[in-house]
């Protein structure tokens, strides 16, 4: 039970996240705001994988809503527990052939770059968000975490296409994951300035997969960006105010956690939110009504929706020129454990290398350690990078 | 001093739509118990996305064009932050940046002549449940949650409570009329923004809002309790007017402050990320424009050319239902202007009797063209035609089988009317002698005696005709 939140079945080839809804199984999204709350349907993406005869091994941990570095801090685990993330653990212990994560700020990357296996999150847009237990509807997708990029694509092909039960479901109907196209005319940049956030051993990892890169004639140059650290500034606005709004919804009225104590509705929020959350949600939701506020709007949240434009102009510009950007994912390798009272900055501190994909929708990928950014709807280039490092390994 | 009042409203009207704006769940007419039409999403359970429903922006839209808007071809939501138990998600999904209509304008016809009223905007958002409170526990039913509505806001244009009056029973007669709204019993929601100034005066006074009445009757009194305030607090110093917000409490007649500006809560509006924006194109436009309903404008105007008075124009207006019975009575083939008295005068007298108004008229347009056509063709008098009209209002009876059943049909037999001839005649010897004699005006008094007797049964040109052979015959 370290990993998992929930156990469903015992021979299960799928591990779903406690932040993603399966009928009658309670989801906690890891909180005890949500104590004991039975979702009364599936998450779309899951219907797929079990109209397709997957099934659902269980729910794994995952930290209070999915806002810590990789799934320490979830009510439901001991502290330190998950500090490699409980789904991403499960695949590389070859216990389910793949999981499912909402990639919302970072957490679902760490974790399978610290525990060395896949994870992409695709273009925003190409996988249902419904059965999401929604925090930054803007910028959050559900994404696919597996031992190798072939699982990786198995599985996206099923969950990835339009739903009408989603209005930001983009109305494709089919979308790329080959594994396989050509690499040897593309160009992949690798950014200065985020190589000097990583220690040496992250450097080295994203060394040994230029290396790799080269050997099968990608070319690769390193070149210098500026924008990562305002595109994780803009980000982190954007998904602590979406944040906010979206988890007021807990207050105790209608199901999860009520504090027992209470003498009017004011102490009855009061009470049941304080003691719901974590430091680091109410950390999140302070930040996030402060941004939102009426004389902070404009310099914070306004500008922020602002600054998610030009990046993604400078983003598509720079990807005239090449086809990936390989970054390191976290600063280290592993992590020590910390307080949580420290949690808001660390997280914040290692956002620059996650959050331009959130800010922008753009496809992310996780593998051997290191981070592959591509094009909307290019997961194919990034699937097929990765898959000739993948493959020189075996 | 003279002070003049400045009012500015905002009124919430409920959409007549199937079902709610972002769930499948029925619409504001359906539920019967609480907590009956609730799902996931309007219950503001996590996991579920709301879904536009696409026959709220047509009603908002044509709600616009009624009022002469400018439709916006891009349009979305914003979230609107605030805790209260009947908002299940602890936020209101309602438009702030851009709204579906601005820049409107309705011209009302008052006593102080015509006035325009200019609209800021409307904008679509979800209403919120209700609390039920039973001794010491509070229940939340969610039936209402996520019902559309939309909220116009006009200028602050209103200068007395019967321009506010006459606005609101424009909107309510259009958005009936163009199936909107059917606008019943609290479907239909206003704030009012009020301040007084000096007569001539330039600046605006301190405002307040007075939130959330529903009954017309009530806002007028609202309206004048608070205009009287003000004026006494600026003519005898009374008070200090603060800007706030207030309620109008409909047992003591009275306004009481709510909460001042300076604590009142900041909302923290911003987009919704979960609605992409609407775009509404010229093909889309075209299509709600072709499903839009005759203006009242317009349709005043055609009464007007019909012949029919400004007074019953004026009550025909503001009350759809008796329009549309008139509208289709004329369909049928009557007199517009005939119809209209019939209506206004003879079935409102028929009420008024049995303590009812036309609101209570329930009387089918078929019936009523059957009886208007009895006495244009002359085969009944209007007395008679009105003595079926009170059967057919008051016990909803067949006009024709009750005409038949009570004799007033005029189709007397032609034998019977020479018997009650010869009657009058023999009874009337004198003025038989007389006009023998030459005098014309006897034949008119024989007429008149043979009406009496026949008591208005009978077609009079046929009496006129057998009395005159008889007469000359003689």
């Amino acid at each position: 039970m370290k990993y998992y939140a929930t156990r469903i079945l015992e021979k299960g080839n799928i591990a779903v996240d406690d932040t993603i809804l399966v009928k009658d199984v309670p989801a906690t999204a890891g909180s005890r705001i949500l104590e004991n709350f039975k979702p009364l349907f599936s998450a779309e993406a899951v219907l797929r994988l079990e109209n397709k005869d997957y099934t659902i091994a269980g729910k794994t941990h995952v930290g209070e809503f999915g806002l810590d570095l990789c799934g320490e801090f979830s009510y439901y685990s001991e502290k330190d527990e998950n500090l490699y993330g409980a789904a991403a653990q499960l695949i590389a212990n070859g216990d389910v052939k793949a999981a499912l994560g909402v990639d919302m700020n970072g957490s679902t990357r760490r974790a399978a770059a610290l525990s060395n296996v896949c994870f992409l999150k695709p273009t925003y847009g190409t996988v249902s968000r419904y059965g999401v237990i929604s925090c930054a509807a803007s910028g959050e997708q559900i994404g696919v975490y597996a031992k190798n990029v072939d699982s990786v694509s198995e599985i996206m092909s099923v969950i990835a296409g339009h739903d009408e039960k989603d209005g930001t479901s983009l109305k494709n109907e089919r979308y790329n994951y080959s594994t396989y196209i050509p690499v040897s005319a593309k160009r992949v940049c690798v950014v200065k300035e985020l190589l000097e956030k990583a220690d040496e051993k992250t450097r080295a990892r994203v060394s040994s997969f230029v290396e790799s890169l080269r050997a099968n004639g990608v070319t690769v140059d390193e070149i210098s960006l500026d924008f990562f650290d305002i595109a994780n500034v803009a980000w982190q606005i954007l998904m602590t105010a979406e944040t906010c709004n979206n988890v007021s919804r807990y207050d105790g009225v209608k199901y999860g956690h009520r504090a027992k104590e209470y003498k009017n509705i004011d102490e009855l929020y009061t009470n049941t939110r304080t003691e719901g959350f974590n430091f680091l949600t109410k950390a999140v939701i302070l930040y996030g009504s402060d941004v939102l506020s009426k004389n902070r709007y404009d310099e914070c949240y306004g500008k922020s929706l602002k600054v998610r434009r030009v990046i993604a102009e400078r983003f598509e510009e720079l990807m005239k020129n090449y086809d990936a950007v390989l970054t390191p994912v976290c600063s280290a390798t592993a992590y020590e454990s910390y307080d949580i009272h420290q949690a808001f900055e660390k997280v914040f501190a290692e956002g620059v290398f996650t959050s331009v994909a959130n800010l922008i929708g753009t496809p992310a990928l996780v593998s051997n350690g290191v981070q592959l950014l591509g094009k909307h709807f290019d997961e194919s280039t990034l699937l097929s990078l990765a898959g000739v490092v993948e493959r020189k390994g075996e | 001093m003279n002070y003049e009042l400045v009012i500015g409203l905002e009124t919430h009207v409920e959409l007549d739509t199937k079902s709610k704006i972002f769930c499948s769940c029925g619409g504001h007419s359906s539920p019967k118990e609480p907590n009956d039409c609730v799902c996931p999403a309007c219950s503001g359970m996590p996991g579920m996305l709301p879904i536009m429903n696409k026959r709220v922006v047509e009603l908002a839209v044509t709600a616009g064009l009624m009022l002469n808007c400018e439709i916006s071809r891009y349009t979305t939501f914003d979230k609107k932050n605030y805790y209260y138990p009947d908002l299940p998600c602890s936020y209101q999904t309602t438009q702030l940046n851009h709204p579906i209509c601005t820049n409107g304008c309705v011209t009302l016809n008052t006593s102080l002549g015509n006035r325009d009223i200019r609209i800021k905007q409307i904008h679509m958002e979800e209403d919120a449940g209700k609390l039920v409170h039973e001794g010491k526990s509070s229940f939340v039913d969610f039936n209402r949650t996520s019902v559309p509505l939309i909220e116009i806001v006009t200028q602050p244009d209103f200068r007395t409570a019967e321009e506010v009056l006459a606005y609101l029973n424009k909107l309510k007669s259009m958005f009936r009329s163009g199936g909107v709204s059917e606008c019943e019993e609290g479907a239909m929601r206003c704030d009012v923004n009020i301040s007084v100034r000096p007569e001539g005066s330039e600046e605006y006074g301190v405002r307040t809002e007075i939130k959330n009445m529903s009954s017309f009757e009530a806002i007028d009194r609202a309206i004048r309790y608070e205009a009287q305030r003000h004026m006494d607090a600026l003519e005898f110093g009374t008070e200090e007017l603060v800007q706030e917000t207030r309620r109008f409490d409909d047992i003591s007649g009275k306004t009481f402050a709510m909460r001042n500006k300076e604590t009142e809560a900041d909302y923290r509006y911003f987009p919704d990320a979960n609605i992409m924006p609407i775009i509404i194109d010229d093909e889309w436009l075209e299509q709600i424009k072709a499903t839009k309903p005759v203006a009242v404008d317009e349709k005043a105007d055609a009464y007007r050319a019909a012949g029919i008075s400004e007074k019953e124009i004026e009550m025909l207006i503001y009350n759809s239902n008796i329009s549309k019975l008139l509208d289709d009575v004329v369909a049928l083939g009557c007199n517009a202007k005939d119809t209209a008295t019939w209506i206004l005068t003879d079935c409102a007298g028929v009420l008024r009797k049995d303590g009812k108004t036309l609101g209570d008229l329930s009387v089918t347009a078929e019936k009523l063209a059957a009886i208007i056509k009895m006495v244009d063709s002359g085969s009944v008098n209007r007395n008679a035609g009105k003595k079926i009209l009170i059967a057919v209002v008051e016990d909803g009876v067949d006009p024709i089988a009750y005409c038949k059943e009570n004799a007033l049909d005029r189709k007397v037999d032609a034998s019977a009317i020479e018997e009650i001839i010869d009657k009058v005649l023999s009874e009337n010897p004198r003025a038989l002698e007389d006009y023998k004699n030459g005098k014309e005006k006897a034949k008119q008094a024989l007429f008149g005696a043979c009406m009496k007797e026949l008591k208005g049964a009978g077609n009079p040109a046929v009496i006129k005709e057998v009395l005159e052979n008889k007469l000359n015959n003689c």
